[in-house]
């Protein structure tokens, strides 16, 4: 590991840089983590299962479906297989941000890919676009807090999950909405931002209406990402960089 | 070890297993073509927009005015700024329109 003082307090300031901007992933996650702790409890977990479920699967909406499905009395399997399903957009996160962090060493690569959500692949793709470095005390500060916080607030739901008031004056049922709007507006100065984002919106929506939920997911961001690849390159500016 | 224990180990597999597996098939590619290149650079703005779109065909005038918001917003401000407003916004809608 670095041994001189310049690169240690170099990474001590990129940890702190990266959790000064997992601040507002943390307060929009809350919410949906007591709401997860205690939808759990009331469909059957114990607190220590909810607490195993988030520490270990750490992906807020599979989480739901996952327990929606158990209160069910749904084959373990599907579950599963739901689960899965809802978390299969992490395959096209994990292919974009592997260009990234590809030089870390490998214990450090499987850490970072367990951490690996919506938010943590925009910002650190985002950091990446604006050519700086995705270091791993970078990654780390940005991906730490979000989950200790995710671990603790889903357990704490667990316990007292029956007190939360109403949540639908609290806005909390729309506040990943609204972060997600934020991130996909602060991707706006990439080529074939605009064809790609009508893309997806209307296939994610027929998809929606027609196939259902979590598959709309998928297929919208197939579709994006598909007219990217056929667009002929010289749309897409990837030949233009050096 | 309980039924619940071992489908949370099993999810908890899955999802790994889609966190890490695009990465292990594009790393076997000494070359990215061009055109994957290019919908590699797609997938933030195309995935994320998925998680927004069906919600609009259920917004009402309260969270419309939040995403307008953050939407004007997130041209100027930072992440915190823009998100900060949008929430603003929409628990005061909310309190009028319900």
């Amino acid at each position: 590991m670095a041994t001189d003082a310049i690169s240690e307090s170099g990474a001590r300031s990129d940890f702190w840089q990266g959790v000064r901007l997992s601040m507002p992933v943390v307060v929009a996650s809350a919410p949906f983590a007591v709401l997860f702790g205690a939808l759990a409890v009331d469909n059957g977990f114990s607190v220590l299962d909810a607490f195993l479920m988030s520490a270990l699967v750490y992906g807020g909406a599979s989480q739901m479906v996952g327990i929606q499905l158990f209160g069910q009395h749904v084959a373990p399997w599907l579950i599963v297989l739901s689960i899965f399903a809802v978390n299969f957009r992490h395959v096209l996160y994990s292919a974009g941000i592997g260009r990234r962090i590809a030089h870390w060493p490998i214990i450090e690569q499987a850490l970072g890919y367990f951490i690996l959500t919506d938010p943590q692949f925009a910002v650190a793709e985002a950091r990446a676009q604006s050519g700086q470095t995705v270091g791993f005390a970078w990654y780390l500060g940005l991906g730490l807090p979000v989950y200790v916080f995710w671990v603790i607030e889903s357990a704490l739901g667990a316990v007292f999950g029956k007190l939360i008031p109403d949540t639908h004056a609290l806005g909390i049922d729309f506040l990943l909405p609204i972060y997600f709007l934020g991130l996909v507006l602060g991707f706006r100065k990439r080529p074939l931002w605009l064809p790609v984002v009508i893309a997806s919106t209307a296939a994610s929506i027929i998809a929606y209406k027609t196939v259902g939920s979590p598959w709309h997911v998928s297929i919208g961001a197939i579709a994006g990402v598909l007219l990217a690849v056929i667009l002929p390159p010289h749309h897409s500016g990837v030949k233009a960089r050096p | 070890m309980s039924t619940t224990f071992w489908i949370i180990i099993a999810g908890a597999i899955a999802t790994y297993l889609t966190r890490i597996g695009g990465h292990l098939v594009i790393s076997r590619f000494d070359n990215i073509h061009p055109r994957v290149e290019a919908g590699l650079n797609a997938v933030p703005a195309a995935v994320l927009t998925t998680l927004v779109a069906p919600e609009l065909l259920n917004a009402g005038p309260a969270e419309w005015a939040a995403l307008v918001v953050t939407a004007v917003v997130s041209l100027r401000g930072g992440l915190m700024a823009m998100f900060l407003a949008g929430a603003a916004v929409l628990i005061l809608a909310r309190q009028f329109v319900g």
